[in-house]
């Protein structure tokens, strides 16, 4: 008979394995393992890049060094050993492929693992996808049609290859490397990502889509992803990860910028699903990342993120609202299980007139992990009428885990009106005794219903994703692995 | 259909049933009166199998199988259903998600396939008829924001959509208005059959004008105490419990 208290719920969460626990084996060309003016010399030459390319790097690593590693999150973990990282890691088979049909059948199995199959893939006409397997690009679809339009989606090496002037242009434009330590470290040692660019006027007539993973052992993972919306066009932007079983800590840092000019839109959506660590703590990603945009007159940039994986999880999209009548918005899952921790949140700084903001952050907290929302809402003084609207909720699944919220408001106009709403619950013993007694399995009641909490922010998400980050928080918070 | 005997149980060391005794076969309407505390929403919980109740003595079959040794959600695959006294509200999950996820796991535990999309909309589309169901309720979230009233109408409406073996209602007339109450009785006569049985929890007899028992039970004190016809709740109506309770200490 199947019995049900919170005890034996966190019993069950506890016992979670990681689904996509496996490694890839393909050929891996690494360089040594440390972090010095070689190594960052040897990255920038094994990727032929220009010497100001170089140098920018160079110079955020002499910065990265004056920086120290902030610890003012509500997170503890071993800090990494910066000489213990490799830096570089590209399968050898760097061949670019015309089709799908191309593509190594490894890859193609990894794929197949991860739930998106070639197969698949091929037959979602209105999705292109760049699969990022380590740090270089392995295949990229779609493009001579977004190319039709204009559009440039590339891995960020072939965007400095081959439209240097652009990638100078902007980089570091959103978040300089002086921002803070890992975005100086990633502006150090960035080996690849992603880079959009939608001309004026254009609308993306699909969801551009970059499946990143990590797979070499012991390889830190740098991204760089640059998406630019040029005035009056629209992109939507899909960013999704998975990774494989690890013993020993990977560390994430990448940077993320986005430029929306006048009247442009942009949507990302991310759906996290990094190696969390196993149930007593061990192992899993950490994830610190910083992703950060622009808005010109009129523009909106709007943030969706699930985030179900990593071990520890820094994280805080933000929109900086500088153009008058520009809207920010940022929706957020973030689950947490067994030792996981969350410190993620947003900020959203209003510069322009009239500017909107809106903040759906939902927390859902298991077995003793630690998930905290941080989110900073600053009004500067010519932000004359700007509006915030806030809502954090936290949902606990047992009794031993936390949920934190840490809003901060600065509001330096009085004209401005900011709206915050916060509650925390627990997952009612009622509410799964009312669906069971409708015939619904535990399982089924536990998964309906924290989808139901999340279902604002799922909403956002275009709809092939969402159906994913369902799967998602299903297998983060069921036994229905196997 | 069921058959409770000799039934004991506890909560935090309270012995709240103390040894009742129920029988209903199919195509009949029980009726179960009772003052407050008396027990009458415990047994409907024990019988749905609520976890918290300790069972220390007797037995419970339902359709040839021992009740007690079943899950929730076994028992509602069998066909038991519980209209809530106070239905639980799901933010964020619609009743027609949720009832299509019910349906679905009740024909997956026969080994039958899930229902078609088409299907479901068009039982969605007649049942709610029987309840007169707001459509907007049918697509809202489950319970949430809705009245009093609204509620209780769409537990019918469940009941309605699961087409239960047996169902418990728990005082599913309080809070509703005169017309609702006609409705609410009006769907549960639909539904009766000769292969179905009802067990109606309440404390008014008004109830009874609509949903006319074929056994009225007074529980008292963890058990029942007194079995009759519909004139023993035109008695309780007029005369309160004081005489029942008189009756119990004296026998
Ligand atoms: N969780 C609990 N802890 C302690 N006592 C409880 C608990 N649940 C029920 N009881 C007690 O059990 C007794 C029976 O409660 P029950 O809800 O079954 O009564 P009822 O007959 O349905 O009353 P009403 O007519 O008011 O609905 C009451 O005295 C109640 O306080
Ligand atoms: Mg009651």
């Amino acid at each position: 008979m199947a019995q049900y208290t919170e005890n034996e719920l966190a019993k069950d969460l506890d016992k979670q394995d990681y689904k996509f626990g496996f490694v890839t084996d393909v050929e891996t060309d690494k360089i040594p393992e440390g972090l010095n003016e070689d190594i960052i010399r040897l990255i920038s030459s094994k990727k032929n890049e220009p010497s100001w390319l170089l140098e920018y790097r160079l110079k955020s690593f002499e910065i990265w060094k004056s920086m120290a590693e902030p610890n003012w999150a509500h997170v503890r973990y071993k800090k990494p050993d910066f000489q213990k990282i490799i830096y570089y890691a590209a399968p050898t088979q760097t061949k670019k492929y015309e089709s799908w049909d191309d593509v190594d059948p490894e890859m193609k199995e990894t794929m197949a693992k991860l739930g998106i199959s070639l197969e698949e893939q091929k037959k979602l006409t209105g999705v292109a996808v760049d699969f990022v397997m380590d740090s270089v690009s392995v295949a990229t679809s779609f493009k001579s049609k977004l190319k039709e339009l204009g559009i440039i989606f590339c891995s960020f090496s072939e965007a400095v290859q081959e439209y240097p002037e652009l990638v100078k242009e902007h980089m570091g434009t959103v978040v300089p490397n002086t921002d803070n330590f890992y975005a100086a470290l990633n502006s150090a040692v960035f080996t690849d990502g992603s880079f959009c660019y939608i001309p004026k006027g254009v609308r993306c007539p699909m969801e551009l889509s970059t499946y990143f993973r990590i797979n070499a052992g012991g390889t830190g993972q740098f991204e760089r992803t640059l998406v630019i919306a040029d005035e009056g066009s629209y992109v939507s932007y899909l960013e999704g990860c998975t990774a494989p079983q690890r013993d020993e800590n990977q560390l994430h840092a990448a940077v993320v910028e986005l430029k929306a000019m006048n009247d442009a839109e942009i949507k990302y959506s991310t759906v996290q699903n990094w190696y969390p660590g196993d149930e007593n703590g061990l192992g899993g990603i950490f994830n610190f990342v910083t992703k950060r945009g622009i808005c010109e007159t009129n523009a909106k940039i709007s943030w969706t993120q699930v985030e179900t994986g990593s071990a520890v999880t820094w994280k805080y999209p933000s929109c900086i609202l500088k153009g008058d009548g520009s809207i920010g918005e940022f929706y957020s899952v973030a689950v947490t299980n067994n030792y996981q921790q969350a410190d993620t949140g947003t900020k959203m700084i209003h510069l322009g007139k009239r500017t909107k903001s809106t903040i759906i952050s939902k927390g859902i907290s298991a077995g003793n992990s630690e998930n905290s929302y941080r989110g900073l809402v600053q009004i500067q003084k010519n932000a004359h009428g700007a509006r915030n609207f806030s809502q954090c909720d936290s949902l606990l699944m047992t009794d031993h885990c936390g949920a934190h919220t840490f809003p901060y408001i600065e509001c330096k106009n009085p004209s401005a009106q900011i709206e915050h709403e916060a509650t925390t619950s627990k997952i009612g013993e009622d509410q799964l005794f009312y669906c069971k007694q409708r015939g619904i399995s535990e399982e089924k009641a536990i998964s309906l219903i924290v989808n139901g909490y999340c279902k604002e922010v799922l909403n956002q998400l275009p709809m092939e994703f969402a159906v994913e980050a369902q799967k998602l928080l299903a297998i983060s918070l069921e036994g229905s692995v196997g | 259909m069921i058959e409770i005997k000799n039934l004991h149980a506890k909560i935090e060391g309270k012995e709240i049933l103390k040894g009742l005794n129920l029988k209903v076969n199919a195509g009949e309407v029980h009726a179960i009166m009772g003052p407050n505390g008396a027990g009458k929403s415990t047994l409907a919980s024990i019988l749905a199998g609520r976890e918290e109740y300790e069972i220390t003595e007797g037995e419970v079959t339902f359709e040839g199988s021992d009740l007690l040794e079943l899950s929730t959600e076994e028992r509602a695959h069998l066909g038991l259903f519980l209209a809530f006294q106070y239905p639980v509200e799901i933010p964020g999950v619609s009743n027609v998600n949720f009832l299509r996820t019910a349906i679905n796991e009740i024909r997956d535990a026969k080994g039958e396939d899930p229902i078609s999309a088409k299907d479901f909309m068009a039982m969605v589309r007649e049942k709610s008829k029987i309840v007169e169901l707001d459509s907007s309720l049918a697509s809202r979230s489950v319970n949430e924001g809705f009245s009093g009233g609204e509620k209780k109408r769409n537990e019918i409406f469940q009941m309605a959509m699961l087409n239960p073996k047996l169902a418990v209602l728990d005082e599913t007339d309080s809070g509703l208005d005169i017309d609702a109450l006609r409705i609410v009785a009006k769907g549960v006569n639909t539904l009766k059959s000769a292969n179905n049985a009802t067990i109606v929890i309440t404390h008014y007899q008004r109830l009874l004008d609509y949903i006319v028992p074929d056994f009225v039970h007074v529980l008292y004190d963890g058990r029942i105490v007194k079995t009759g016809n519909k004139e023993l709740a035109l008695k309780l109506e007029e005369k309160g419990y004081d005489w029942i309770k008189e009756e119990t200490q004296v026998g």
